[in-house]
């Protein structure tokens, strides 16, 4: 049988959304955007150790910000439907990608975090909405009344809770796991690799990964163990 | 040696399939796989069954056309070895081996362990080369290319184009593939003036065809008989997108695959 292109039709090219490699650049930048976000909010949310004067003054800093404030939730909301939307869509066509699945298949080099991301970014999800509810806009606050103003008593007597707690760690971590694959990944999917500097950015993705996850939980850690009240 | 071959045994694109163990009781720790599969075929032959199909050419592991799955892994346990390269004395006696075709909606069936491949053809066709004028031989050493920059060229073209990479991969991804052959022309100055087009237009038909996309985990390198790095699908991401902001037309022209899964 001959190679000739018999009966081959012309197609416009994708474009760039349209490609799975486009989705993906837009998946690392907007990636990258909220582990921007994630360093900030880790590092407000650390003046929990400073003491209520210190985080409330925090909190209030950041409502009076005002009309900066909205631009950058807008922006934030943004990058997470782009992301979310471009995974699903990347999914469904994964999936259809393989029509008859292996009888037997083995993964002799991926790491468990970036086999698991599928898992950990809905599970995440579910737990920012859960966090919005019950430390920004207070309709879910068991334990004690959710006061307006006072981030500090709203963050230590939501996490006397303990499955408020427990339920935090867990999405945290998971948080941490989606990191570890989705720090150095971003890289890659703009185009950035190097047989010198990827090795490094893999450990760094590790380490940074460990160190959000860690600065995360020490704060309903400290709650639950009395250190912070 | 004692083997159990547990094979996929499909007639055609339209059959149903299903494996079928075969035992073989005195297997030469010295044979390849594929000479294994002979064996097989010569005692299927002689009982008057349907020989095993798979495909297969230079038996020196540099052609690309051999390749399946054993164990749930391409080309078998051993890294950086073709099928036709693997000698069973890295089995253990007594062993099952699972034998499987590779499995994307893109190399759609032809019959037992062969499959259509042309998907990666068509990438080929739509951007892997370079253009050149025919005539006189240039004179050696005329451009002169840094060692480094042509080792990186040499390690992405050692790409056979086995597929061992799209069977490897969790969404049939064909981002090593395509990346590899737009690395190995785009890192050398002949091939550096048509980078961005061929970027477009390999990127393109690889969009076109029914291949997954990159999640950057890895399982293609370690399942590539050449070892390809994934440095590669990362030089494919960025002349895309370089390419893609710099377009100025769309003379790029993707063409609809004629051999799909679902096609009859």
């Amino acid at each position: 049988m001959s190679t000739t292109a018999v009966g081959l039709r012309e197609n416009r090219a994708p474009g760039f959304w349209q490609s799975t490699n486009g989705k993906k650049v837009v998946m690392a930048v907007t990636g990258a955007v909220m582990f921007a976000f994630i360093i900030g909010h880790l590092a407000g949310n650390l003046q929990v150790f400073e003491g209520p004067a210190k985080l409330n003054a925090y909190g209030n800093l950041l409502h009076s910000l005002g009309e900066l404030l909205w631009p950058v939730r807008i922006i934030l909301l943004l990058c997470i439907g782009l992301h979310i939307t471009a995974t699903v869509q990347l999914a469904l066509r994964n999936k259809a990608a393989r029509p008859v699945e292996y009888a037997a298949k083995k993964s002799i080099n991926s790491t468990y975090a970036s086999r698991t991301m599928y898992w950990s970014g809905p599970i995440i999800l579910a737990f920012v909405i859960f966090h919005l509810l019950h430390l920004t806009a207070g309709y879910i606050h068991p334990g004690a009344a959710y006061i307006e103003g006072d981030v500090y008593h709203n963050v230590v007597s939501g996490f006397q809770v303990w499955w408020v707690s427990v339920w935090y760690i867990f999405a945290v971590s998971l948080l941490g796991l989606h990191l570890r694959h989705g720090f150095w990944s971003m890289f890659q999917s703009i185009g950035l690799n190097h047989p010198r500097h990827t090795p490094m950015l893999k450990k760094l993705a590790l380490v940074l990964a460990l160190l959000i996850t860690l600065g995360y939980i020490s704060i309903p850690l400290s709650v639950l163990a009395g250190f912070v009240k | 040696m004692k083997l159990r071959l547990k094979i996929w045994r499909q007639k055609n694109r339209n059959d149903k399939g299903s494996f079928v163990s075969y035992s073989m009781d005195d297997v030469n720790p010295e044979m390849s796989m594929l000479e294994c599969l002979d064996v097989l075929n010569e005692t299927l032959i002689e009982r008057g069954e349907e020989p095993v199909t798979f495909e297969h050419d230079c038996r020196e592991g540099i052609c690309g056309s051999c390749g399946f799955m054993i164990n749930g892994i391409p080309h078998g346990p051993q890294r950086a070895t073709t099928v036709c390269q693997l000698t069973m004395r890295h089995f253990k006696d007594g062993e099952e081996l699972v034998i499987e075709p590779w499995r994307a909606g893109a190399f759609p069936m032809i019959k037992d362990l062969m499959v259509d491949r042309r998907a990666l053809d068509r990438i080929i066709e739509s951007g892997g080369y370079i253009s050149v004028s025919t005539g006189n031989a240039p004179d050696g050493n005329d451009i002169l290319i840094g060692k480094d920059t042509s080792d990186r060229a040499m390690d992405a073209a050692a790409c056979i184009g086995c597929g061992a990479c799209v069977a490897a991969c969790p969404n049939a991804s064909a981002a090593l593939f395509t990346g590899a052959k737009i690395t190995h022309l785009g890192v050398l100055p002949q091939g550096k003036i048509e980078a961005e087009r061929r970027a477009l237009g390999m990127v393109g038909q690889m969009n076109t065809e029914d291949f997954g996309s990159c999640t950057n985990i890895g399982e293609c390198t370690a399942a590539c008989p050449k070892e390809i790095p994934l440095e590669v699908i990362a030089r494919m991401n960025q002349d895309y997108w370089r390419a893609s902001a710099k377009r100025r037309d769309d003379s790029v022209k993707p063409v609809t695959p004629v051999t799909r899964w679902n096609a009859k």
